[in-house]
C-alpha cells in the first residue's frame, strides 16, 4: 500500500498519532534508564503507568476528576455565555469595540491567576473561586475571536441578506453568527484551555477540591509517579473538552 | 450618445413587445463618492428601462461605475441623485421585486445546496416542506437536481453560482440583476452557462438585466446591450441584438453575432483605452508620491 493510500485511511492518522506517543514515551524510558535524564526529577514512564491504579484507588481519583471537570464544564458555559455576547456587542457598537479592544486583548496577556486572594475575599474557599478565575482567564481570547469572526464576515454574504430584505436580527442569526462560528470555536477552545490551566492552578494554590490539589498535595510528598499519573488526568479532562467543543462546532456548521 | 431606442425583436413572442410599459425605470442616476483624492463621480445621468421579459446587457470598460450602477437599482447604495423605479413605484433600498446575483461567490458554505436555495423562502416564513418543494423545482431548472444535499465546497465555481442563481430566482423577484456571475470562470463554462441563463430566461420570461465587461456574454444573453463610458459611467450607446431566439451558444459563430461584437467592441475600445491610459497615470502618480 503507498503512503497516499495509507493516508486516506480514515483509522491510519489516529494509529500515527498513537504510534508517535508511545515512541515518545519510550524515548523518554530509554533516556531516563541510560542516565541522560535524572529520575529523581522524572520518573519512568513505566513507574507513572504502575502508579495508575494506586492513584485511583487510594486518591480518590473519580471524585477529583469529576470535581475538576464540573468546574471546567461551568467556567466554559460561562466564558462561552458572556464573551460570545460581549463579543456581539463590541462588534455591533463600534464605539464600545474602539474603547476596549485594546483593554480587552492586554487583559488576555495578564497573569489573572495572581488574583486569587482577591476571589478568595469575593467567593470564598470554595468552587466559585475557582469557576471564576477559569472564566475570567479565558474570556478575553473569546471576545476576541468573536468580535474577529464577525467583523471578518465576507460583505458579499451580508449583501445576500440584505438583497432579501432581512432585519438586522435575521442578519445577525442567519448570516454573521453561522459565518463567524469558526472563529468563535478558536476563541471557545482557547478559553477553555486558559481556564483548565487556571482551574487546576488555583486548585493547586488554595489547596482545595479536584486534580490540582491532588497534584499538589502528591508533589509534596514527593510521589512524583503519583504526580505525574494525576497530570495524565487533567490532559484527559482537556482531551475531553476538546472533543465536545468540535462535535458541537461540527454539528452547528458541518462543514467550514 | 445615441437615444435610447424602444424595445424590439423581429421574431419574438408578444410578452416582450416595443409598446409594453417599462417594469425598470431608471432615470438620470448620478452618484458621487468621497475618496482621499476628491470626489469622484462614479456614474453620471445614467437613464435606462427595461421591459417586462427583456434581458438587457450592460456593458463597459472596468472603472465605469457599473457595479455602483448594480448596487444602486438593487437598492443597496443610496445617497445618488436620480430615481430608481419598479412597475411605477420608486424604490429607495433592497426591494422584493428585485433579485441580485453578485460578482463574487456568493453561497452559504455552511448551508447544503437545497438549504441554500431555500433561503429566501425561509426568511418568509414559508413551512419547510413547502420551502423544500419550491427549492427542489429551482434546483432542478438550474440543472443541479442529484447535488441537493452537497455543500457549496463540494462544487465547483460554475455550479455555485447556479446555486446563487438559483436561490435568487426561488424568492421570484420580477427583475433578475445579475452582476458579472460568470466573471470568475473560464470562457467554457461561461458559454455554457450562458445557455443555462437563456433556457431558464426562456422558461420563465424573466425580467433580466446583466452587468458584464464581456462583449461576447453581453451579445449572446441579450435584447438590447447598453454601452457605458468610462469614467465618469454615462449611456454611450444603446445596441439593439436582433438575433432569433432561442438561442444558444452557436450562435457565437454566426455572422450576425461577429458583427453585434465587432460593433460594440469599435464603441467599447475607445472608452478600455481610457480606462488603460487613466491607471496606468494613476499608477505613476503613486510612484512619484512613494519616491
Amino acid at each position: 500500500m503507498t503512503a497516499g493510500a495509507l493516508a486516506r485511511r480514515r483509522s491510519f492518522p489516529v494509529l500515527l498519532g498513537l504510534v508517535m506517543v508511545v515512541a515518545a514515551i519510550a524515548l523518554v524510558e530509554v533516556l531516563i534508564r541510560v542516565g541522560l535524564i535524572n529520575r529523581f526529577i522524572v520518573p519512568l514512564p513505566s513507574q507513572i503507568g504502575a502508579s495508575f491504579e494506586r492513584v485511583i484507588v487510594e486518591e480518590g481519583i473519580p471524585e477529583r476528576f469529576w470535581l475538576t471537570l464540573r468546574e471546567a464544564f461551568w467556567a466554559t458555559l460561562l466564558l462561552s455565555v458572556f464573551g460570545v455576547g460581549i463579543g456581539v456587542l463590541l462588534h455591533r457598537f463600534r464605539i464600545l469595540r474602539l474603547a476596549t479592544e485594546t483593554w480587552v486583548a492586554a487583559f488576555a496577556s495578564a497573569p489573572t491567576v495572581l488574583m486569587y486572594p482577591l476571589f478568595l475575599v469575593i467567593f470564598g474557599r470554595s468552587a466559585n473561586t475557582i469557576i471564576m478565575m477559569g472564566f475570567v482567564a479565558g474570556l478575553a481570547p473569546v471576545i476576541l475571536k468573536t468580535v474577529e469572526g464577525l467583523a471578518s464576515t465576507r460583505r458579499v454574504l451580508i449583501d445576500v441578506g440584505r438583497s432579501f430584505k432581512l432585519t438586522p436580527s435575521q442578519l445577525y442569526w442567519k448570516i454573521y453568527f453561522p459565518a463567524a462560528l469558526p472563529s468563535i470555536f478558536v476563541g471557545i477552545k482557547l478559553g477553555m484551555i486558559f481556564a483548565l490551566i487556571n482551574i487546576v492552578g488555583v486548585e493547586f494554590l488554595i489547596n482545595f477540591g479536584g486534580l490540582g490539589q491532588l497534584i499538589n498535595e502528591l508533589a509534596e510528598r514527593y510521589d512524583l509517579p503519583g504526580t505525574y499519573a494525576a497530570i495524565c488526568f487533567v490532559i484527559l479532562v482537556s482531551v475531553l473538552f476538546f472533543i465536545i467543543t468540535e462535535r458541537l462546532e461540527r454539528w452547528l456548521r458541518p462543514v467550514n | 450618445m445615441s437615444s435610447v431606442t424602444p424595445f424590439k425583436r423581429g421574431d419574438q413572442s408578444s410578452v416582450r413587445s416595443s409598446t409594453a410599459e417599462p417594469i425598470l425605470v431608471v432615470e438620470n442616476i448620478t452618484k458621487r463618492f468621497e475618496t482621499p483624492d476628491g470626489v469622484l463621480t462614479a456614474v453620471e445621468g445614467v437613464s435606462l428601462t427595461v421591459a417586462p421579459g427583456e434581458f438587457l446587457g450592460v456593458i463597459g470598460p472596468s472603472g465605469c461605475g457599473k457595479s455602483t450602477l448594480f448596487n444602486v437599482i438593487g437598492g443597496l447604495t443610496g445617497g445618488y441623485d436620480g430615481r430608481v423605479s419598479v412597475a411605477g413605484e420608486t424604490i429607495s433600498g433592497p426591494h422584493q421585486s428585485i433579485g441580485m446575483v453578485f460578482q463574487e461567490e456568493s453561497t452559504f458554505p455552511w448551508r447544503t445546496v437545497i438549504d441554500n436555495v431555500a433561503f429566501p423562502l425561509e426568511i418568509a416564513g414559508m413551512s419547510k416542506a413547502a420551502r423544500y418543494e419550491k427549492a427542489r423545482h429551482f434546483v432542478n431548472l438550474v440543472g443541479l437536481d442529484g447535488f441537493e444535499r452537497r455543500y457549496p465546497a463540494e462544487l465547483s465555481g460554475g455550479m455555485r453560482q447556479r446555486v446563487s442563481m438559483a436561490r435568487t430566482l426561488a424568492s421570484e423577484p420580477k427583475i433578475l440583476l445579475m452582476d458579472e456571475p460568470f466573471a470568475a470562470l473560464d470562457e467554457q463554462t461561461r458559454l455554457l452557462l450562458g445557455d443555462k441563463v437563456l433556457q431558464i430566461q426562456q422558461q420563465l420570461q424573466q425580467t433580466t438585466l446583466l452587468i458584464t465587461h464581456n462583449i461576447t456574454e453581453a451579445v449572446q444573453l441579450s435584447d438590447r446591450v447598453l454601452v457605458m463610458t468610462y469614467r465618469p459611467g454615462k449611456v454611450k450607446r444603446i445596441v439593439d441584438i436582433d438575433l432569433p431566439r432561442p438561442r444558444t451558444s452557436e450562435i457565437v459563430s454566426s455572422e450576425a453575432f461577429g458583427h453585434y461584437v465587432a460593433q460594440i467592441w469599435s464603441d467599447l475600445r475607445e472608452e478600455a483605452s481610457r480606462g488603460m491610459h487613466d491607471d496606468e497615470a494613476r499608477t505613476r502618480h503613486a510612484g512619484e508620491k512613494h519616491a
